[in-house]
């Protein structure tokens, strides 16, 4: 399900984002922007909602806790009582070190292989850059191009307006 | 102009405000290029290395751990000492990952990602020697948890200090890593977009996941990492007062001390950033990455250097201090023994080179001064190995009963791993300098970046405000 893009090239980090800013406030349908690094402030110009993934995480450290502190307590006090100089076999004290490297191990495992299912980053996939260089030095706009005509003018030359260096027609999946 | 905007920088990391595009090509060159006669001369140096732990670990294996200089008074010795030099060598890169991105320390960017790979490599040399004192290394399973099991008592003893260090380090290695490699993704995607060989464009390829610089990929990104590092910053807390605990939780006088935890964790802090600094001064002028690890760079890892090792001199006071105050006779001679006994002369090296070597750093002369900077970061890596050779030799030595007294003497085996420690260590960094960025360059642009936006808004501001006078 290919859609039409216009694909804008920037090359000032402020002219991206004066684009982007006019682009929305034009009603046109910005899908993202890739650049070579993070870009402050392109969240509210883009209208990111904010990421989900720290509540994963701390599902995840709960999830953590609860197994180590569950395998300790089974393994110590349940299934194989040990004495070890005549302390209680349930000594929650010495149960806090691995309860808290497990809750770390597993809430920075889960949330990173959450974020990668989420980006849906993996190994293998094939690429789709905007541009050559997005990973390098340019900044990318990627925009639904307008059907129609008049419009379509509109955007070009608000583009332009904003110093991209490039505009070109696209097809992608998105 | 009275204050700058907030979000801009107010100091210059980089010098000489390179273009984006300068950035990826001057950090990406040392991997395109042919390394230079010395990079050859090193990786030559850490071969033999690598090669002598193999032939002394073998050797170690086939006769047993007796091959050691250990004995029934000193059971702990270079093994135990590596292991923990080992570790405190890591510190410094989760510091300066984690704790520093917490922070918003902007000059962290141009020495992360070495000194996490640092980390990675420092945590490998480390698991060595438990794995070796085992003598069976291929029973190291046991020590952890697993089902089914039929070998004696069926579970491990949780409540064992032993234990709490192989789920320390094992997280603290599985963390790095992916901390490290999610750090790497995006220039993998870099160097994959502008690779001209076949093997490197599928290898990077598959590295980068297939990154492609969407926006909301950065913004998830940007929360994993900080979350990463929120949740690493507790963990290297935690690893080094673990592996303290395997020592202030027994009875020995030496061992047995409160303040063993927050003591490690600065002399590992202090120990780590010797070797950031030792390493970070030869790949910078091997590799001519002098604009993006500057002098100031140095300057500002040379006071944590300074904090963190006034930190440990006022612990080794400390010890001293309870033990006189605290009135118990074993403690009392334990710490007459470490001052004036046979092991002596490590512990005056000790104090040569953790006490007085950072107090160097006061003068910002000598802060600034490259070879001052990489003697003194030699001598903190010799003066934190010999303290770790001082708490658990000189304590094990003359312990309570003189009638169990004893010596320990270094076999050339002990040596020989020592020293293939660091064979493994360089090899690793090397390999690692050579084929990976060893500097973020996602991470040096937003610098960059930001660089550039104080400038203009400087421009602006003096273009604004002609004829009245404005200071900073």
């Amino acid at each position: 399900m290919a859609s039409k893009i216009l694909v804008a090239t920037f090359t000032q980090v402020d002219d991206m984002l004066r684009a982007v800013k006019q682009a929305r406030r034009e009603m046109l349908r910005v899908y993202d922007v890739f650049t070579p690094f993070p870009v402050h402030g392109l969240d509210e110009a883009l209208g990111v909602r904010f990421t989900r993934l720290a509540k994963i995480t701390l599902i995840a450290a709960l999830t953590g806790l609860s197994f180590a502190l569950c395998l300790q307590f089974y393994a110590n006090v349940l299934d194989w009582p040990l004495n070890v100089g005549g302390k209680p076999d349930n000594t929650g004290l010495a149960f806090v070190p691995i309860s808290f490297e497990l809750t770390i191990l597993f809430a920075g495992l889960i949330t990173v292989g959450s974020f990668l299912l989420r980006a849906k980053l993996f190994p293998g996939k094939k690429v789709w850059l905007a541009h050559k260089s997005v990973t390098d030095d340019t900044f990318a706009v990627v925009i639904r191009r307008p059907p129609a005509e008049d419009v379509h003018q509109r955007a070009l030359a608000l583009l332009k307006e904003c110093n991209a260096a490039n505009v070109t027609e696209a097809e992608a999946d998105l | 102009m009275d204050k700058l905007p907030d979000g801009v920088a107010d100091v210059v990391w980089i010098e000489g405000s390179p273009t984006l595009g300068k950035v990826t090509a001057d950090i990406a060159a040392p991997m395109e290029g042919k390394p230079g006669k010395l990079w050859y001369f090193l990786f030559a140096l850490a071969l033999l290395g690598l090669l002598d732990l193999l032939a002394m670990a073998t050797w170690l294996v086939a006769n047993g751990i007796g091959v050691w200089g250990l004995n029934n008074s000193v059971g702990w010795a270079f093994d135990i000492t590596n292991f923990v030099f080992w570790i405190g060598i890591g510190h410094a890169g989760t510091l300066i990952s984690a704790i520093l991105l917490l922070f918003r320390q902007k000059w962290r960017t141009s020495i992360n990602r070495s000194a996490e790979g640092m980390t990675i490599f420092a945590v490998m040399c480390a698991g060595l020697f438990p794995l070796l004192h085992m003598g069976r290394p291929w029973d190291a399973f046991f020590i952890f948890p697993y089902v089914p099991n039929q070998h004696g008592p069926l579970w491990v003893n949780f409540r064992s200090p032993l234990v709490w260090d192989v789920f320390a380090i094992s997280t603290y290695f599985t963390i790095s890593l992916v901390f490290w490699f999610l750090g790497l993704v995006p220039d993998f995607a870099t160097l994959r977009d502008r690779a001209i060989g076949k093997i490197k464009k599928v290898v990077f390829g598959i590295l980068s996941l297939g990154w492609n610089g969407s926006h909301r990929t950065w913004h998830r990104y940007e929360l994993v990492s900080l979350v990463l590092a929120g949740l690493a910053t507790p963990l290297v807390l935690s690893v080094h007062s673990i592996v303290s605990m395997d020592f202030a939780t027994s009875l020995l006088p030496g061992w047995h001390a409160t303040i063993f935890p927050p003591y490690f964790v600065a002399g590992a802090i202090y120990s780590g950033f010797g070797m950031v600094l030792t390493l970070l001064i030869l790949t910078r002028q091997s590799m001519n990455l002098q604009r993006y690890i500057t002098i100031k760079h140095l300057d500002a890892m040379a006071k944590v250097l300074l904090l963190t090792g006034m930190i440990v001199s006022y612990a080794y006071a400390t010890e001293f201090f309870s033990a006189w105050y605290g009135g118990d006779i074993y403690e009392k001679y334990h710490f007459i023994n470490r001052a004036t006994g046979p092991y002596a002369f490590g512990f005056y090296l000790m104090v040569l080179c953790n006490v007085l070597t950072p107090q160097l750093f006061w003068f910002k002369k000598l802060r600034q001064n490259v070879a001052v900077l990489f003697v003194a970061s030699i001598l903190v890596n010799i003066g934190m190995w010999f303290e770790r050779f001082v708490i658990i030799v000189v304590s094990l030595h003359r312990a309570f009963l003189p009638a169990s007294w004893g010596m320990f003497y270094p076999t050339p085996v002990d040596i020989g791993i020592l020293v293939g420690s660091f064979g493994l260590f360089f090899t690793l960094f090397l390999l690692f300098i050579r084929y990976m960025p060893m500097i973020a360059i996602w991470e040096v642009k937003t610098v960059v970046a930001d660089q550039q936006h104080t400038d203009a808004a400087l421009a602006h501001a003096a273009h604004a405000g002609e004829g009245s006078s404005h200071g900073k």
